[in-house]
């Protein structure tokens, strides 16, 4: 037994010790993605599952690729341990709650490369790479200020995290534009896919008197209750329109297939380095399902917006913005720095909610 | 009160409803199955079997009352192989009950594949001329699905059956004492099978509620632990039907009032209002079991034990 430890010790020291050697070229590459709900769930998994699609049609066959799907959050590290151990050459993990999982797993396997969506966690063979989700959120309260009748939205988050915070600043702060008392009510599914909760979640905005449902959950479920009670809803990571052909204004969709190519290929030359990249609309990762279900004065004023946002003519985040509480956040001209974003964990002005913490 | 608040008590009321129905329809299906002293711990397998066989029968025809049939068979298909190992072989209910779960959710996700994402037609709201438009109750009581009206009436006919019928007072018998009713020559295999198939069928068509009402979808999994929940609300109403009825809209109500209350930005941290209805079902069920006299004369006397004649 004694020897047996002092090998594994002595193994583990000199695996730490080696230096990784310089990356190779390879004509193949298997990339493998590991989704937190289905990959037909119409909405964030979806989204991944038809970049990857793209990405293994762009390299012919050059490059394979395998997804497991409903991998619960909890319970993700064997599984992402299960596509390491099987032979692929990176691998993407695409919720934020796989984030110390992959970090974890990472570690054991430092010749496979890892990509995870939405953390903050970065190692030598772990990149990060997110979308400027907000952009799209302040366009959607534009839009939900422009036509609401009773000035109230519902909002369904998953989970209290600083991605789905800014979310719910950037829709506030993009209403506010328009309407200075706009109010949102926002229940927590406390799940990034449950359809049953986030229907539920939807009802109960609606008693409750909401006319604009938006979601930052992954089910088409919201959009078909909003639907079913002829009131507007945003689609999120997907475009929806097919739950909602009357219902859905527009929708933030989620195009990884750019990235999930310019990563692959680095494997594939052998440049592949640890990165983390957050790009918005102006980088194409996210775009804007097309501005339906409205008048066209506001289709106009979204696409505007839109526009300025592209052009960096309007930044989201910039002052004056006062704190849930009143205290001032950004000065005037001031600008929150990605730092402050990725760990925002406050409300700004004007939202009638206590954040659970 | 304004017209305003009337409407908002309508709609949380419907919601109520939506949320309590399909416990409601399990729990009383499993409410015969343990008063012919049959412990079937799998109604979560067979609610989620009824869910998908639901939601792949309404996509094939279209139509989501022959959906709702194929749900019903589906959940009596998993039902009778219980049956058949616990009645027919006598194996131990309860790990033949949690084996059947596991099946159910394992099979349902594996027939299920090919059927995520889409969607399905939602089963129409049956309106009653006139009735429909009466204040706060019209709605709640006269306008919504097939599905609820069922769910009603099967509380009613349930406990009439048991209650007020020779056929129920034999089941009733069978669950307390097998042996002597088989000594007095009622069927007691022939109506535990029933039993069990009605249970069946009841966890059937509460699965078929989530994929064709609740959310017309299917989601691996989709059940969401409701079975048990249903199972759990058969102790908490003692075997009485009525009291089943109480239960589910009881749970409906904390579980859809505490999305109100979120909404509402109360500040309760969500986690803690989410475990709300769980927390309700189990103080409820140890406030019920300090009555024990009340609980022995309700409690199935021969509950989850196998019975074999002539042994």
């Amino acid at each position: 037994m004694k020897t047996l430890l002092t090998t594994l010790a002595t193994a583990t020291a000199l695996s730490l010790t080696l230096v990784p050697a310089a990356q190779a070229q390879q004509d193949t590459a298997e990339a493998c993605f590991v989704y937190v709900g289905s990959h037909t769930d119409g909405g964030w998994s979806q989204a991944h599952d038809i970049a990857r699609l793209e990405m293994e049609e762009h390299f012919g066959g050059a490059v394979t690729s395998r997804f497991i799907e409903n991998v619960a959050e909890a319970s993700s590290e064997g599984a992402i341990e299960r596509m390491a151990r099987s032979g692929c050459d990176i691998i993407f993990t695409t919720s934020f709650g796989f984030m110390d999982p992959t970090v974890a797993v990472a570690e054991r396997f430092p010749d496979v490369k890892f990509e995870h969506a939405t953390g903050y966690k970065t190692a030598p063979n772990l990149s990060v790479y997110n979308s400027r989700f907000y952009e799209g959120r302040y366009i959607q309260g534009v839009i939900a200020a422009s036509i609401s009748e009773t000035g109230t939205a519902g909002y369904i988050g998953s989970f209290p995290i600083p991605e789905v915070v800014q979310g719910i600043n950037a829709f506030m702060l993009g209403a506010q534009s328009i309407n200075p008392d706009f109010a949102v009510r926002v229940v927590w599914a406390n799940s990034w896919y449950d359809p049953g909760a986030e229907a539920d979640a939807a009802r109960v905005l609606m008693d409750q008197g909401v006319d604009i449902i938006t979601q930052h959950t992954d089910s088409t479920a919201p959009m078909q209750e909003a639907a079913a009670r002829g009131i507007k809803a945003f689609g999120q990571a997907s475009d929806m329109i097919e739950a909602g052909p009357e219902t859905q204004l527009t929708a933030i969709v989620d195009t990884w297939a750019p990235y999930y190519i310019e990563r692959v290929q680095a494997v594939l030359d052998g440049t592949w380095e640890t990165s983390d990249t957050w790009d918005g609309l102006v980088d194409g990762i996210l775009t804007m399902a097309p501005y339906t279900n409205m008048p066209e004065d506001v289709a106009a004023l979204a696409t505007e917006t839109e526009e300025a946002i592209k052009a960096g003519e309007l930044i989201i985040f910039e002052g004056p913005i006062n704190r849930q509480d009143g205290t001032v956040w950004l000065a005037e001209g001031e600008q929150a720095d990605d730092g402050t974003l990725l760990g925002l964990n406050f409300y700004v002005e004007g939202v009638d909610d206590q954040l659970p913490q | 009160m304004s017209d305003a608040t009337l409407i908002l008590i309508q709609a949380v009321l419907l919601t109520i409803s939506t949320a309590a129905t399909p416990l409601l329809l399990a729990a009383i299906g499993e409410l015969v199955v343990e008063r012919s002293g049959v412990l079937n711990l799998g109604v979560e397998g067979m609610m989620v079997m009824g869910a998908i066989g639901g939601f792949i029968g309404m996509i094939v025809t279209g139509n989501p009352y022959i959906g709702a049939v194929v749900g019903v068979l589906f959940g009596m298909a998993l039902s009778l192989l219980f049956a058949v190992l616990t009645l027919t072989l006598a194996t131990n209910q309860v790990a033949t009950g949690l084996a059947l779960t596991i099946l159910g959710l394992g099979l349902s996700g594996l027939i299920g594949e090919p059927y995520v994402g889409r969607s399905a037609v939602r089963m129409p709201v049956l309106n009653i001329p006139g009735l429909t438009d009466l204040p706060i109750i019209g709605r709640l009581l006269f306008g919504q699905d097939l599905i609820f009206y069922i769910s009603i009436a099967l509380i009613v006919g349930v406990a009439w059956f048991l209650f007020r019928t020779p056929s129920g007072l034999k089941l009733r018998a069978i669950g307390d004492n097998p042996q002597s009713a088989h000594a007095l020559g009622i069927k007691v295999i022939r109506t535990r099978y029933l039993a069990v198939l009605f249970g069946g069928a009841c966890a059937g068509l509460a699965g078929a509620h989530l994929s064709l009402v609740y959310t017309p979808q299917w989601t691996e999994n989709m059940s969401a632990g409701r079975g048990w929940i249903a199972l759990a609300l058969v102790v908490f109403a003692s075997w009485r039907p009525f009291r089943i009825l109480a239960g589910a809209y009881l749970f409906g109500a904390v579980s859809i009032g505490q999305l109100h209350a979120q909404a509402l930005g109360i500040g309760i941290p969500s986690q803690f209002l989410s475990a709300l209805p769980y927390l309700a079902t189990v103080i409820v069920l140890v406030l019920i079991s300090q009555n024990r006299r009340l609980t022995l004369i309700n409690t199935p006397a021969s509950l989850g034990k196998s019975f074999v004649p002539d042994r």
